[in-house]
């Protein structure tokens, strides 16, 4: 621990800072596009998921508990794996924005269906009784009603997914913890580690923490006003 | 599909069985106890959070905050990272245990330390809810009947609490078990790290002298499913809990 007051590390950290704002911009694009893909997965799945069709359904049911039950390190390394074994090999970071992506859908598609199954049957029936067609009655009444209970849990993926682009480290890693290990392990840079976790903890909390202060806010508002 | 029975014929290897589910053990050893530690640690930490907030005892609320929200905020990765490093390990883990070198029993009591802290303060959050969850009139109640802070704590407010978040801690056992992968970075021995060492040594076993990309299946595959199989069956575990729950509600209304 005393590294933490040692000059000399903090000056090794600031010298090689290129690395941690690499590391820092790699998981944040990282996490963008995994963002999306995520919801993209999610409003599809939610969507199967409260159409009252079987098949779909089944569909999204499947898809949810296959994902949720398997590690997400186990997933990125089969993709990862299974795409080098087989001749295609994929970068490390399009391979983490599609695992993240994949696996954060199915938290996805549970928020959008608690949220839309939410919304009294009554909506979805008065929206139909008034001539709009599936798309229109999702859009115009449906949607904007569950936005509202959607949203806080989706912030809180959003946080989740920020953290768990760290798993990137398994096929090689080049987002912000993995470059920092090999920063503080590398032959000619190493041994400044206080101040190196210090700085990455730092840049994860600085990010994560006023996002899920923010949907704990949001929770507790309206949990109140569901009070009242 | 030469190549594919080459691969399924590493899982028919017996001594290969016994090294993952010896890798499985530790999975579920690990995870057990960083939810046990974590209960025992969240409760506490919640209890912080939630009730000093006198003049005199505001400092543990804040150390208690401030605790939960790092490690909350920050992966879980960074923490077995730095407590790699860090961690002070007692001797006693220094040896030779469970059929581990003294370096691996080392290593895998620094990272399961990390498991734990990261686990007690996600536990300690859903333990808050459940206490937020308690009427304030039991502590009135608990008070007028003659009990003190403490005890009111313990017999009334405490069991009130867990009977709340049982469902949701049973899914963060879940949460647990698949974040316990994490420990594969290091080079620990659980499930997932003796998986990814099969795979990278996959040529020695299937007979055909190199590592095809039938054996990523086939491995990565039976560890899927053993996940799936454990997770699954914890999950349908706790649906069926809430569903009692539910009915136990209506019925009461």
């Amino acid at each position: 621990m005393s590294g933490i007051f040692s000059g000399g590390a903090w000056a090794k950290v600031w010298l090689y800072r290129d690395t941690f704002i690499k590391g820092f911009l790699n998981t944040i694009l990282v996490s963008a596009a995994a963002v999306l893909l995520s919801l993209a997965i999610g409003i599809i799945l939610g969507l199967m998921a409260t159409s009252g069709k079987k098949l779909f359904k089944g569909i999204s049911r499947v898809y949810v508990e296959i994902i949720q039950n398997t590690p997400l390190l186990l997933q990125i390394c089969f993709l990862y794996y299974a795409m080098a074994f087989s001749g295609h090999s994929m970068g490390i970071i399009p391979a983490g924005m599609i695992s993240v992506g994949i696996y954060h859908g199915a938290y996805m598609a549970e928020v959008v269906r608690a949220g839309i199954s939410s919304i009294p049957k009554g909506q979805a029936e008065a929206a139909a009784a008034s001539g709009f067609g599936y798309l229109g009655k999702m859009f115009y009444i449906i949607l904007p009603q569950s936005i509202k209970i959607i949203l806080p849990p989706m912030v809180n993926q959003v946080v989740n997914v920020i953290k768990n682009t760290s798993c990137l480290y398994i096929i090689g890693g080049a987002d912000l913890i993995s470059l920092t290990y090999s920063f503080v392990t590398g032959a000619n840079t190493g041994g400044a580690y206080a101040p190196a976790y210090l700085i990455s903890g730092l840049l994860f909390f600085i990010i994560c923490f006023p996002l899920s202060k923010v949907a704990g806010i949001w929770e507790a508002r309206l949990k109140l006003r569901d009070r009242r | 599909m030469s190549e594919f029975e080459a691969s399924l014929s590493i899982l028919r290897n017996p001594a290969i069985w016994s090294y993952l589910l010896r890798g499985l053990m530790f999975t579920f050893v690990i995870s057990v106890i960083a939810v046990v530690i974590g209960i025992l640690l969240g409760s506490v930490l919640a209890l912080v959070r939630n009730y000093c907030t006198t003049k005199k005892t505001w400092i543990f609320k804040a150390l208690s905050a401030i605790y939960i929200e790092v490690f909350r905020n920050t992966p879980l990765l960074l923490w077995i990272f730095i407590c790699l490093v860090f961690c002070p390990c007692p001797s006693i883990f220094n040896r030779q245990l469970f059929g581990l070198t003294s370096v691996e029993t080392k290593l895998l009591f620094k990272a399961a330390m990390a498991l734990i802290l990261f686990t007690s303060s996600v536990i300690a959050e859903i333990i808050r809810g459940g206490l937020n969850a308690v009427p304030q009139g039991q502590f009135e109640a608990g008070h007028s009947q003659g009990f003190h802070t403490v005890s009111t704590m313990v017999y009334i407010i405490l069991p009130q609490a867990y009977k709340n978040v049982i469902p949701t801690l049973l899914s963060q056992v879940i949460t647990t078990i698949k974040d316990s992968s994490y420990l594969a970075n290091v080079a620990t021995i659980e499930l997932m790290a003796r998986m990814k060492k099969l795979l990278s040594s996959a040529n020695m076993y299937n007979g055909t002298g190199r590592i095809n990309v039938s054996d990523v299946f086939v491995l990565f595959g039976c560890a899927a499913i053993i996940y799936f199989i454990i997770n699954f069956s914890l999950s349908c575990f706790v649906r069926y809990l809430q569903g009692r729950t539910k009915k136990v509600a209506r019925v009461v209304e």
